[in-house]
């Protein structure tokens, strides 16, 4: 019986170096046309958009040529009286849009803009009796959503708020048989929860209750041929799990298990030679969301020309030490 | 194309004021389909300012959802209106069965479907419904997290093993699945049952040799292992070292690893020591050096942890 691996296979014609001006001009132009019906399409989630977009210039050197003054203001109509942070103007506040916020506000070195007390009450207000973090009001539950309350609380300075040690339990409860972490508790593992919750446990001081060995061959089998990396057994690559794969990897001080060239080929063949900016896998179009991600597990694989990225923020190194956060990792 | 009959342009709107979305000035040219979101849109911001309760709000939450199904806002103010206007919520189970079915992968509408069940505290359909989603795609994150909430929730774990074995047969590598066999065991019979775990470790053998490169098998054959440890099951060493002939895989050969790892880091007395640690050693090269190669610095890395074993055991028995 023959052996099909799902994978992709990269044409010789595809971009082997990295393009970096070309991905700082995608996203300097990118919403410049606010009637683009895909960046209308996506106002839903325009605070994370945001967040993916200055990050990427700022590990590029290039958060400049971003409107700092149009983004501050933008977050401040975000912010409701319950304290939470909406994608946009019109929209409900949640807690996905409120770390992403947090994190633009930290990156400008503006926080006060907001009221920070209020932001702290509306996370603390979404921790749930089992220790999880609701996502908003109506109550879905995720491993996403802890790693969002304690990142958030940890740029704020105000991880002490919540209940710790349930916290921390409810993580540890979506741990499953494979070294892994799911959604919830049973949850099939998935590289996304993966990167959640072992960058939660990371800031919680957590990191020893993780069976690195076991985990990290779950990531490093998440690696295939192409050099690409997947989510979970038996899908497609693509280049975000750089970022989910990668960061969790180093964050569990196994990334040297990773074939590192045959990952930054699959990511730069990722690329878009004329429109810039990078897809999920090679050919496709490419996003924002692709284009943080593909240069961030760069970054992390050491390429030079690129700010260190902090592997549980997915924000530059020099701004968390400017803010003084420095989040265990394992070695 | 089909005409779409402006909401701005029909009478019973007219005394509501479109809110424009206030990021810039709208251009001359427009294609028509962003003309419908705009208009669509813009009367959604004028009834959630107004924070309108009425029929056309709720007729509006579709149109808009149409549109845009990943707007949570929108989905937000229509449970608001479902309670408010007090609808019928099996209507409304049938609405949201044909937007998953058109778009399952979308996160809103399936936490949607979870707050309709418990409103109606009625999961009847919906061990169906999954099954049929994932007759689509046998993945589907959000449909496997449906389905394992409903099964928690109203503990309705009967046949689904049954389910489970029926998906295995038609995709052996399909992960969701194994990761579902192993969610309904523990909440039921559990692992520490040694029937169930032996029944478990001949099933998984039996797919193995159905299809060897299977790294969703291993893991479970190991995941269910752990905790008594590989080298100490009865058989096990045997069963696996008879598969290399027919079904060897770099995932058999790292079972091994795993389990001649497991007899010296307990230092079993059913295993020769050293001899046990020779076989470990050059299965990490072969793996190393010949059928794993990507994941190299891994092996490389065993082969020490496995070195350092021996020579820990090596430093208390002298």
């Amino acid at each position: 019986m023959g052996t099909q691996v799902k994978d992709v296979v990269i044409k010789p014609e595809a971009p082997n170096t990295l393009l970096l001006d070309k991905h700082a001009d995608y996203i300097a132009a990118y919403g410049s046309k606010k009637d683009d019906y895909e960046y209308t399409l996506s106002e839903y989630l325009r605070m994370s958009g945001i967040y993916w977009g200055l990050t990427v210039m700022d590990l590029m050197g290039q958060l400049s040529r971003m409107n700092r003054e149009e983004i501050i203001e933008f977050i401040k109509s975000c912010q409701h009286d319950c304290g939470g942070i909406s994608a946009s103007t019109g929209h409900d506040p949640h807690l996905l849009y409120t770390l992403s916020a947090v994190q633009i506000l930290s990156l400008y070195d503006s926080i006060n803009v907001i009221d920070v007390d209020k932001v702290v009450d509306y996370v603390k207000g979404l921790q749930q009796e089992d220790g999880s973090f609701a996502g908003d009001k109506w109550g879905e539950i995720d491993t996403r959503f802890s790693f969002c309350a304690v990142a958030t609380l940890a740029l704020l300075g105000k991880l002490d708020v919540i209940n710790m040690d349930k916290a921390v339990g409810f993580v540890l409860s979506c741990m499953n048989f494979d070294g892994g972490f799911g959604c919830r508790p049973g949850s099939e593992s998935h590289a996304g929860q993966i990167y959640c919750c072992t960058g939660f446990l990371s800031i919680t001081g957590q990191l020893h209750q993780v069976n690195a060995d076991l985990l990290g061959w779950w990531l490093c089998e998440r690696q295939l041929p192409s050099g690409g990396l997947n989510g979970r057994p038996e899908k497609l690559p693509d280049v975000c799990y750089s970022w989910w794969v990668l960061a969790s990897l180093k964050i569990i001080g196994r990334i040297h298990w990773i074939d590192k060239a045959k990952l930054r080929s699959f990511i730069l063949a990722c690329q878009d030679e004329e429109t810039g900016g990078f897809a999920d896998r090679p050919g496709d179009m490419v996003d924002p969301f692709h284009t943080l991600f593909g240069v961030a597990g760069l970054s992390l694989l050491g390429d030079e020309q690129i700010k260190p990225v902090n592997p549980v923020f997915c924000m530059p190194e020099d701004v968390l030490q400017r803010i003084g956060l420095q989040p265990d990792l394992l070695n | 194309m089909c005409l779409f009959f402006y909401f701005r342009d029909r009478k019973e709107w007219a005394d509501l004021e479109p809110v424009p979305q206030d990021d810039g000035p709208n251009p001359v040219v427009k294609i028509a389909y962003s003309e419908k979101f705009t208009d669509v849109f813009d009367m959604f911001r004028a009834l959630l300012k107004n924070d309108e309760k009425s029929e056309r709000a709720f007729a509006l939450t579709a149109e808009a959802i149409e549109l845009n199904a990943a707007n949570y806002t929108v989905w937000h103010y229509r449970r608001v209106l479902l309670q408010a206007l007090d609808k019928d919520l099996r209507e409304e189970m049938k609405y949201i069965t044909a937007i998953i079915e058109d778009q399952p992968k979308n996160y809103q509408v399936w936490h949607h479907r979870r707050m309709v069940v418990e409103w109606l505290n009625d999961p009847s359909e919906e061990l169906q419904f999954v099954a049929e989603i994932l007759s689509q795609d046998a993945k589907n994150y959000h449909a496997w997290q449906h389905r394992q909430w409903v099964m928690q929730e109203y503990k309705l774990w009967d046949g689904e093993l049954e389910y489970v074995e029926e998906l295995l047969e038609e995709d052996v590598r399909n992960n969701s699945a194994w990761n579902q066999r192993h969610f309904v065991i523990s909440h039921t019979r559990g692992y520490s049952d040694s029937a169930i775990l032996e029944r478990e470790v001949q099933y998984t053998l039996k797919q193995i040799k159905k299809a060897p490169h299977n790294e969703s098998a291993w893991n479970y054959l190991n995941g269910i292992l752990q905790d008594g440890g590989l080298s100490s099951y009865p058989g096990l060493l045997e069963q696996v070292t008879e598969l290399q002939d027919t079904c060897s895989s770099p995932y058999l050969t790292a079972f091994l690893v795993d389990l001649y790892e497991d007899a010296l880091e307990t230092n079993s007395s059913s295993y020769d020591q050293q001899e046990t640690l020779n076989k470990a050693l050059e299965l990490c090269k072969l793996l190393a050096e010949e059928k794993d190669t990507i994941r190299r610095e891994y092996w490389n890395y065993v082969s020490r942890s496995l070195q350092n074993t021996e020579y820990i055991t090596d430093m208390l028995q002298v």
